[in-house]
């Protein structure tokens, strides 16, 4: 089999040099043992979900650091913003009722 | 499991201690998470800093700290790519089987690191295809080490035992860098780095231990690595152009002589366990300072090794040059095989609409 005529095209060939040079970028989490959470190992360059995966596998777990492994495209999450830190996470400061440490409790009150 | 090569148990003095210093870094790392910045002189940055807290990405930094990091961190990239070469020359005359299972490990981790470091380096806003196109055009540098030849197989083994080991006692002070991408890929790093550490000096310690010819072979090793590993530290604390910049941004931590030097105390009784030499006549313990005294690299040496005149830099350069290129059909198939992928889906999606 041939590779159709149009893909051997010089603006083809341009195309697929311009997306070969950027791999979009991959966010990975990784679950080191049954029981605990995904957590963020690092980031790599993939062309796709699947071989982000593969990447990922033989970059961040070659050492059998985990059992399960998530890849998210970089582009698709959402950050707070640092500048507005403060101003963002104020209002669980003056919530200080939400600890239980909050309440006295008589001496000898069992199971609470 | 491989046959013929034995297991030895006998681990370089010191090794412990390494990964023990990466164990405290992380420990204090979580300790500086608990600590509020105190008053509100000076800028968010100045204060993160002054806690001996974490600089994340997206923070607000001074442009010559990201730059700075930017060119550090890169370069330490680029050493780990160029870094898989020389030993590389080995794999397919490895002695035993055994042997080139353990080489290819860890030509693949020197892989893996260069990517962590890279990906470290992209999140101060730099580009992957920017940093390897300053790599191939020369406009960044690699170490200076990689730019010596492998000649023979006990080579393998002083990279590992020397070479590594210059990088750790690096990299274990960078495990407490004020920049977090970095610091958490240094942790990462100098616990995959310690294997290498150990693999190289059980090479040394089997050669030693071999025939008398196997023994000089290892002596050979050790006596052209010493002194370009000495030389890995950079130039003497009185020449060197960034470091106090970099040890007030907390950067670094030490400076290069003061690492220089407990590379050195960690060599000699490694040295002496192996039954091996270390090409200094002027080597010995100062009483008074509790640490070796040592002749310095030669650093006209190292600068003409860095600016390109090295025993190797060309063949090096070529050769990652040659690499990229060739591995330029895998990009765009792979990128190719993506975009298809993609348009099926939007046909699949056509139709079910």
């Amino acid at each position: 089999m041939t590779a159709p005529q149009e893909s051997r095209t010089a603006p083809g060939r341009t195309d697929d040099a311009a997306a070969a040079a950027s791999w979009p970028l991959w966010e990975v989490f990784v679950r080191p043992r049954r029981g605990l959470a995904h957590v963020h190992v690092g980031s790599l360059h993939a062309a796709d979900a699947a071989t982000a995966l593969h990447h990922a596998r033989d970059l961040y777990t070659r050492r059998q650091e985990g059992v399960s492994i998530w890849v998210v495209p970089s582009a698709q999450i959402t950050a707070s913003s640092p500048d507005e830190k403060d101003a963002f996470f104020d209002p669980a400061a003056d919530k200080i009722y939400r600890h239980p440490t909050f309440y006295q409790v008589p001496e000898g009150v069992p199971h609470l | 499991m491989y046959g013929n090569d034995f297991g030895v148990s006998d681990e370089p003095p010191g090794s412990d201690g390494l990964l023990q210093q990466v164990e405290a870094a992380e420990a204090d790392l979580r300790a500086a998470a608990d600590r509020t910045l105190s008053g509100s002189e000076g800028s968010y940055f100045d204060r993160v800093i002054a806690v001996d807290q974490r600089i994340e990405p997206r923070d607000e930094m001074p442009e010559g700290y990201r730059r700075t990091l930017i060119r550090q961190i890169a370069q330490h990239a680029h050493s780990e790519i160029i870094g898989m070469q020389p030993e590389a020359n080995w794999i397919t005359r490895a002695p035993s089987l055994k042997r080139k299972a353990i080489l290819l490990a860890k030509v693949q981790d020197e892989a893996g690191h260069g990517l962590y470091l890279y990906s470290a380096a992209e999140t101060l806003g730099v580009s992957r295809e920017e940093l390897v196109d300053r790599l191939l055009s020369g406009k960044q540098k690699y170490s200076s080490i990689f730019n010596y030849p492998t000649l023979t197989w006990a080579d393998v083994g002083a990279i590992g035992w020397l070479v590594d080991g210059a990088a750790i006692v690096n990299q274990v002070a960078l495990c407490r860098c004020s920049y977090g991408p970095y610091a958490r890929a240094m942790i990462r790093i100098c616990k995959e780095e310690s294997f290498h550490q150990r693999q190289g000096f059980e090479i040394l310690w089997v050669l030693s231990r071999g025939t008398p010819a196997q023994k000089q072979m290892a002596q050979d090793a050790v006596n052209r690595w010493w002194y370009p590993s000495l030389a890995m530290f950079g130039p003497p604390d009185s020449e060197s152009t960034h470091s106090a910049q970099s040890m007030a941004w907390k950067i670094k931590r030490f400076s290069n002589d003061e690492l220089r030097q407990k590379f050195v105390d960690m060599c000699v009784p490694q040295a002496e366990a192996l039954g091996l030499t270390l090409p200094d006549p002027d080597l010995r313990w100062n009483e008074e300072r509790g640490s070796y005294d040592f002749t310095p690299p030669d650093y006209r040496e190292l600068m003409r090794v860095i600016s390109g005149d090295g025993p190797c830099n060309r063949q090096r350069m070529e050769h990652r040059r040659r690499a990229h290129e060739e591995g330029a059909w895998v990009r765009a198939a792979a990128a190719a095989y993506a975009a298809k992928q993609r348009q099926r889906q939007r046909e699949r999606e056509r139709v079910a609409a």
